[in-house]
């Protein structure tokens, strides 16, 4: 039978994570099973063909397509340098000569006699891959990339922009519910990952990029401050490829929602020590959650579980949070799960659990509207 | 066009098909229902659903699948499984099921790329083509888009789809600019999204004179199949040729490289069919049935498809992004916060909501608590509802391009070739399907957001899919029809009523039109509709009541304004709306004008509770 799927975001001080670090296309594998490897390390590399930049010479010589390898000065295969001559005409009175020059440095791939064009390639691209945790090899695909096991402190942001960076965690924020002012954020901050508390108004994210910082981790923004750093209203949640000068990584959600103390708590421990961040999401098919990762040095492994153990549903006693309004961001521990579907305001018939917050208060919630926290 | 599916390898069976089990492996969910012949009729009568296992730590689809079945053994007290198995034929009155068949939408669905010579005329051709055959289509190429040639070449490097579909050139025309495509195809070294080991398939459905030297520049580099032109003369298009392909192309090698769905195939007794072109196998054949012209929408959470048949003809789009959960905050994007607005019967900061919208982005399984949360997303989705519609009315048109012969009577008419073919006041049934409009908690809101969405003109019928079965029901047309046919009538089917709106505008309150409504206990009601106003009365299911009105001058019921008219109205679950607030709708621009408009209708058919 299958269990409800109850989504939750872990955050815990020890975990094993396995990432993979693939290649776009077959290129070389540069370490190899065992090794160990810095999350800035090239561990696979790939030559990117360079970009095409098809040339109608046919048109530009005003010859016949089937005529244009009489013409060709560079044949398919050759070098070409930028503004050396790719083809030219030979016509009795010289002021009537045409000369065709490369717009690219590159190769000469190849002459179509049907449509008349010459397609010129540049230089390939040597693109590298890096480990991005600091960890051991645990796999190597030949040719396509390697996976890298890391022992660390895990915890899984709601949503985030921008892609992978490495710094020094540092805490901003004394407390989960203090907002991140542009007073927080000093110069030493540069290339650092600096956590907030429960907001980031404006004005912070224009000094964090004037500062230079690598990564922010806070509770929440709004939407609108969102929309202003990227210049374009985010339609659909796939993230990671924003370039806006550092990266972002939301715990909670959108609006001013204090961090989760356990969260909090967990990233004051590691302060000073090095995090790998993501914050690459994607929430439709295939999640994928922005991260915060600490890899532990060897020799601090705490023996005993260092995996996540399956969940098998919701149970009494799990810390939650609510996920929608009205009590969208409060933290409590569900205390019962009534098995019979209940009316709602909405008049929405559906499966409820009872949530009990710290001052004792219950709430009957949607299931559907919970988080697990998840995590040790 | 149609949407038939192709069935060439659809097995005979020699046996009666008493019991089906049928699955939709959906992006997120896998839904599972049973159908079992009683007494002469096809009922479904139990469903099952569990997650889709397409994803990591499973990685085979088959998981959800046998979840899903086993929820219903659980639930009818019928042995399906046999461990991983599925026991075909039935054995006994309750063990085993005649034949298992399904679709599939998990994964993304098809994800196709098209390319044509002239933007609107083969591209716009071989797009029909790809959507009519259930893919999404993630970009048209063509000669005349607009793009440099090397960005043609570096968006089709950048995109990775499951497959491409290459058009253009009439038979035995020009074939520079379709050999000069497949040159930039050839030079992308296009790689498909799953599996770095298989060929990209490549359709190629152009000028057929120009076959052989795309096969000269492909035939290596892409696993190409050569079929016939989708525009062999500017004025008709052969789309079935290309569409069987992607069929069989998307059966062949996409399926067979998302995990699982080998054991899948072997498992279902008919060919599994993408998700949106089961829809639209199951609307063309209500509409071919009852003889009428329909649109049909299904409202997910990341994509809405649209489906039309009107005269015959069958169109079907989607709006990739225009969905009410993952895709949530585009609909924002694109329809504009006061569009939302303007359907939101309170007032609200534009803080908070866009902050609420983005968090239903980020959290896209949770629902409404509150009733203003609810009327939000019921907001949410009559934008998106009436932007896809927009979306499909631009694609489901007449062949542009296309020289029209003229009258003198059409002297004064400049209509343009290419004219939407969706015309609203020809329009017989509405369907609506999703769970935004499956599972909202009064059927009259289901109803209303179609209503606000689609602004339908004249007598127009409304109707909802009641638990999300069209897809299991349009492959089952393919084998059974008279199953497909029973179980959609009596069970997947829920008739909302019929509104009824004359086109036109009035001062407000101003007469227009008298109306007299005869139920079938013969209880007549005589009144007037006034501007602004809107009416519900209750008639059931498979009742008919004669409604007579009499328009003011200006005011048009479909026969000319001010022409009478008399038609027997079909009741539903909700009733007959006689929707009074003039076409096209206008709302109040003001704020407290506007809340205290959306108060007034939404009380007059008591939208939500008070």
């Amino acid at each position: 039978m299958a269990h409800s799927y109850t989504p939750g975001l872990t955050v815990t001080e020890q975990t094993v994570i396995r990432r993979r670090r693939q290649l776009p296309l077959p290129g070389t594998v540069l370490v190899k099973v065992g090794d160990h490897v810095q999350s800035n390390q090239p561990v696979a590399k790939a030559e990117l063909p360079g970009k095409v930049y098809p040339l109608n010479l046919a048109n530009q010589l005003g010859v016949a397509p089937d005529e244009i390898p009489d013409y060709l000065i560079k044949k398919p295969g050759e070098p070409v340098l930028k503004d050396e001559i790719l083809a030219e005409n030979k016509p009795l009175i010289k002021w009537f000569k045409t000369e065709i020059r490369s717009p690219i440095t590159g190769v000469v791939e190849s002459v179509s006699t049907v449509t008349g064009q010459v397609l010129l390639r540049e230089p390939p691209r040597v693109l590298d891959v890096l480990a991005y945790v600091d960890g051991t090899v645990v796999e190597v695909q030949p040719q396509q990339g390697v996976t890298v096991e890391a022992v660390c402190t895990l915890i899984q942001g709601i949503f985030g922009i921008g892609g992978e960076t490495w710094g020094t965690l540092v805490m901003a924020a004394q407390s989960p519910d203090e907002v991140l002012t542009p007073a927080h954020l000093t110069a030493d901050m540069k290339g650092k990952i600096v956590v907030g508390g429960s907001f980031l108004p404006a004005e912070t994210l224009a000094k964090a990029k004037e500062v230079g910082i690598a990564g922010l981790v806070v509770g929440g923004i709004h939407d609108k401050d969102l929309r202003a750093l990227l210049g374009y209203d985010l339609g659909v949640a796939i993230t990671g490829t924003e370039q806006v000068g550092f990266t972002l990584i939301l715990t909670e959600g959108f609006g001013t929602i204090p961090m989760a103390q356990k969260t909090f708590k967990l990233l004051s421990a590691h302060a000073g020590q090095k995090a790998a961040i993501s914050g690459a999401t994607q929430i439709r098919a295939g999640v994928i959650r922005p991260e915060i990762v600490i890899a532990k040095p060897a020799g601090t492994v705490s023996a005993g579980v260092v995996a996540v153990p399956q969940r098998e549903g919701i149970q009494i006693g799990d810390p939650v949070r609510i996920i929608r309004d009205p009590l969208f961001g409060k933290i409590g521990q569900v205390s019962a799960l009534p098995s019979d579907l209940q009316k709602i305001p909405t008049e929405s018939e559906v499966r409820v659990l009872e949530v009990q917050f710290q001052d004792g208060q219950v709430a009957v919630v949607p299931r559907t509207n919970i988080e697990v926290i998840e995590g040790l | 066009m149609s949407a038939s599916a192709h069935t060439s390898d659809t097995p005979t069976i020699d046996y009666p098909l008493n019991v089906i089990v049928a699955t939709d492996c959906g992006s997120t969910t896998t839904k599972a229902i049973l159908i079992e012949k009683v007494g002469d009729e096809y009922r479904q009568t139990y469903r099952g659903e569990a997650p889709t296992t397409v994803e990591a730590p499973f990685e085979d689809v088959t998981r959800g699948v046998l979840n899903a079945i086993a929820e219903i053994e659980e639930l009818s007290g019928r042995k399906i499984l046999d461990g991983d198995r599925i026991i075909t034929p039935c054995r006994d009155a309750k063990t085993g099921v005649d034949i298992y068949i399904s679709t599939s939408s998990a994964g993304g669905g098809l994800q196709m790329m098209v390319t044509g010579v002239v933007q609107n005329m083969t591209g716009e051709s071989a797009q029909r083509a790809a959507l009519g055959a259930g893919a999404i289509v993630i970009d048209v190429l063509a000669s005349n888009d607009g793009r440099l040639p090397h960005e043609k070449i570096e968006r089709i490097r950048t995109m990775r789809p499951d497959m491409i579909l290459m058009s253009g050139g009439t038979d035995g025309g020009a074939v520079t600019h379709v050999v000069e495509m497949a040159e930039y195809v050839a030079a992308a070294e296009p790689r498909p999204r799953f599996g770095a080991t298989y060929k990209l398939p490549l359709i190629y459905a152009g000028n057929k004179d120009a076959q052989g030297q795309v096969k000269k520049i492909l035939g290596e580099k892409t696993a190409l199949e050569i079929t016939e032109n989708i525009r062999p003369v500017l004025e008709r298009e052969n789309l079935a040729p290309a569409r069987n392909k992607i069929h069989d192309l998307f059966l062949e090698h996409v399926m067979q490289q998302a995990p699982g769905y080998k054991k899948l195939m072997e498992m279902t007794g008919a060919p599994i069919m993408p998700t949106p072109a089961a829809v639209g196998v199951i609307m063309e054949t209500i509409a071919k049935r009852e003889h009428l012209n329909l649109i049909g929408v299904d409202i997910g959470g990341a994509t809405t498809d649209v489906f039309s048949v009107i005269e015959g003809v069958f169109n079907r789009t989607v709006s990739a992004n225009l969905g009410m959960s993952y895709s949530i905050s585009n609909v924002l994007a694109e329809a504009g916060l006061a569009n939302i607005m303007r359907w939101v019967p309170f007032d609200i900061d534009e803080q908070t909501l866009r902050n609420r919208i983005k968090n239903k982005m980020v959290r896209p399984t949770t629902i409404p608590q509150t009733l203003d949360e609810l009327q939000i997303e019921q907001a949410i989705s009559r934008e998106a509802l009436r932007l896809a519609l927009i979306h499909h009315k631009g694609l489901a048109t007449g062949l542009k391009g296309v020289q029209q012969e003229r009258t003198i009577s059409d002297v004064f008419e400049q209509g343009a070739s290419g004219k939407t073919l969706i015309d609203m006041l020809k329009l017989d049934l509405i369907v609506g399907s999703g769970g935004i409009l499956s599972h909202a908690p009064r059927r009259i809101q289901s109803m209303l957001m179609m209503v606000d969405a689609y602004e339908p003109l004249g007598f127009t019928m409304l109707s909802v899919d009641s638990i999300f079965m069209m897809p299991h029901l349009g492959v089952l047309s393919t084998i059974n029809e008279k199953a497909a046919t029973d179980v959609f009538v009596r069970d997947c089917m829920v008739y909302l009523g019929t509104c009824v709106a004359p086109i036109g505008q009035a001062k407000d309150g101003e007469r227009l039109a008298d109306y007299e409504l005869t139920f079938p206990d013969g209880r007549v009601v005589k009144e007037q509709l006034k501007m602004g106003e809107l009416r519900l009365f209750p008639l059931g299911v498979n009742e008919k009541a004669t409604l007579t009105m009499q328009p003011a001058k200006a005011i048009n019921l479909g026969q000319g304004t001010g022409v009478p008219v008399t038609r027997d109205v079909q009741g539903g679950v909700v009733g007959v709306m006689l929707d009074g607030r003039g076409r096209p709708l206008q709302l109040p621009a003001d704020s407290p004008a506007r809340v205290s408009a959306l108060t007034k209708w939404f009380n007059a058919v008591e939208l939500y509770p008070r």
